[in-house]
């Protein structure tokens, strides 16, 4: 209490006091101690914020609802993606076949949602796959730094001079054109982002104080690397994870596109979109669903995405 | 400076090395072989014939050695699928194509993305920056491709108002320019935007105003010069981004350039031009990058090259 208060308090005591001079509490504000809003984990209030954002919000909704039709329309729909019906050959959109029919008579709905199990599935593997060698390449080459740092980055700067797509080629020339090579190709260079995002997030970390206790009681270093560093690198690493979806799926949809990606039997949304490409002069609509579907996938990804990282830098 | 220059042309000789490994031994291990395209039935003499010629019944190890002490006097050797033509020609001849059309995309690009970020950082109405922003989202997950594909409907299709292949006249270069310039336009614009917002902010621009330089001068001299460095570090990625996107534009468009004869030679099995082309964009994409580097750091003395 600062001294004019003090000298203010003892003018107010040294009046009589009456009973009038006091009144009853309220009883909401008795209990001054009580915290009226729940405590919350981290992912709570990341999650908090990521719903005020309505254009994430809407992607993650797109994005849920894009799943769940890839697996159940196939599934329950009368028809199968290669069942030919010659009689109903580029059918326009009806109750039978909600997207039309392509030039065999094929059902071009459960052709797009059997697409969207292979670009997800592409996709999400493929993330997958990059977070573990990202987190181990450039986890070590973090920790470990000096020497043994510079030859990893060095070996990263040769790779990622030339175009990825090249190496994607190639790798799908000697492997054949199934969709786990396809996985292999996308992934053999696509980590390198990842490694450097958690390289960079692992060599500031290091210098913290929470490091240097991990290591004096003494932790070992996997343990400090994996359990202390990588867990508060996780924000930014969810993020460059969210982006290697769209982009995985990019990938994928356009090898199919221009005819060297996945065998052309299997129908991914880049060959879906290329076999409309022969009849865009006849039949333009039925381009659309395949081309929307990649779009919006992508689109809601970016979203979700460029939201999470939002969600999460607030904090920082 | 130099030291910098060299140590990045060396580790851009490695890369080539192994790139030009990686490349020769993955493109002989591919199942299927140049002779056997379009069905067509060999003898076994014919077969050991025309492998004699093109020296592919030496070992691969012997093959490689020879590639390559070749490669290096500039002789890239004959492509097989088409007889008689030499890779080096095939790109001296393709490549201007491609080149005249990265052009162009290369300057709607820059043009447009630099107007639309400079608009949107400037603005003070807020409809307009969140149009912008949400028009570069939109142009960053949109693939080109597929963008290319709607505007052949829209304008070739439906409204008949532009041509469909090739790239005899101006006209021809509207569709596969923008689509090959379109996510570049969008990442110039993001780019612009932030660094140029961040800029204005800055007290050397009040100074300018105080001073009573005309806003237009401020911008120009003091804002946009000082704001473009990150424009021109992302030009060696951008030009990485047209090559590869060259390669479904030109097939989408049927320009006869350099990336539609890549996609063409993984179908035919075309060993001799699969290497060629690929070392080809290599050298390319290398070079490239040095030089936005370099620039980069002419333009802003405080980059310190090799840190």
């Amino acid at each position: 209490m600062s001294e004019k208060e003090l000298v203010l308090n003892e003018e107010v005591v040294s009046e009589e006091l009456t009973d009038d001079m006091f009144e009853l509490l309220d009883d909401s504000e008795k209990n001054s101690e009580f915290i009226a809003i729940e405590s919350k984990t981290f992912a709570r209030d990341a999650w908090d914020r990521f719903k005020k954002n309505k254009l994430a919000l809407a992607g993650l909704i797109f994005l849920v609802i894009m799943v769940l039709c890839a697996i159940f329309i196939p599934i329950f729909s009368p028809y199968t993606f290669e069942g030919q019906d010659m009689m109903n050959r580029h059918a326009l959109p009806s109750l039978a076949h909600p997207f039309g029919t392509d030039k065999l008579g094929r059902d071009i709905l459960v052709r797009v949602m059997y697409g969207a199990r292979i670009s997800l599935s592409i996709g999400f593997i493929t993330a997958f796959i990059n977070l573990v060698i990202g987190i181990i390449y450039g986890g070590v080459s973090g920790y470990v730094g000096g020497k043994l740092d510079m030859i990893m980055m060095r070996i990263i700067d040769v790779i990622y001079a030339v175009p990825s797509l090249l190496y994607v080629v190639l790798i799908l020339m000697i492997f054949g054109n199934s969709i786990g090579s396809m996985i292999l190709a996308i992934c053999l260079t696509s980590w390198i982002q990842m490694a450097r995002q958690v390289r960079t997030q692992v060599m500031s970390l290091k210098e913290m104080e929470f490091a240097l206790a991990a290591k004096v009681i003494g932790a070992s270093n996997w343990r400090i690397l994996l359990k202390h560093l990588i867990v508060n690198a996780l924000g930014p690493i969810i993020v460059c994870l969210t982006m290697m979806v769209p982009s995985a799926i990019f990938t994928e949809s356009f090898l199919s596109f221009v005819g060297v990606g996945l065998d052309p039997t299997i129908p991914s949304w880049g060959k879906l979109a290329n076999d409309c490409r022969a009849v865009i002069w006849t039949d333009p609509i039925e381009i659309i669903w395949p081309v929307a579907a990649i779009c919006l996938t992508i689109l809601s990804l970016n979203f979700v995405g460029d939201g999470i990282g939002e969600a999460l830098e607030n904090k920082r | 400076m130099i030291k910098y220059v060299i140590k990045r042309i060396l580790i851009g000789c490695l890369t080539l090395f192994i790139l030009a490994t990686i490349t020769f031994f993955g493109v002989h291990a591919m199942p299927g072989d140049p002779f056997s395209q379009d069905n067509r039935i060999l003898t076994p003499e014919a077969y050991a014939a025309l492998e004699a010629k093109y020296g592919l019944d030496k070992p691969i190890e012997e093959q490689f050695v020879i590639y390559l002490s070749n490669a290096l006097k500039g002789d890239f050797g004959e492509a097989i699928s088409k007889p008689g033509q030499q890779v080096s020609d095939i790109i001296m001849h393709r490549f201007p194509v491609t080149a005249k059309l990265g052009i162009v995309a290369f300057a709607i690009a820059v043009g447009v993305g630099l107007a639309l970020g400079i608009i949107s950082a400037l603005t003070k109405h807020r409809w307009v920056n969140s149009l912008i922003t949400a028009l570069a989202t939109a142009g960053v997950s949109i693939p080109g491709f597929l963008f290319a594909m709607f505007m052949m409907i829209i304008f070739c299709v439906k409204l008949g108002v532009l041509p469909v292949m090739g790239l005899s006249t101006p006209k021809h270069y509207i569709l596969p320019a923008i689509a090959l310039a379109l996510s570049s336009i969008s990442m110039i614009t993001r780019l612009t935007r932030s660094s140029l917002k961040d800029v204005m902010n800055k007290d050397y621009i009040t100074l300018a105003r105080s001073k009573g330089t005309k806003e237009l001068m401020v911008i120009i001299k003091h804002g946009l010069k000082n704001a473009l460095l990150p424009v021109i570090t992302y030009c060696g990625p951008m030009f990485a981004g047209l090559i590869t996107g060259s390669m479904v534009i030109e097939t989408l468009f049927s320009i006869p350039g350099i990336g539609a004869e890549f996609t063409m030679s993984i179908t035919n099995r075309d060993y001799t031009l699969v290497m060629g082309l690929t070392l080809f964009f290599g050298i390319l994409v290398i070079i490239m990058n040095l030089v936005s580097d370099i620039v980069a750091a002419m333009v802003d003395p405080r980059i310190k090259l090799g840190k």
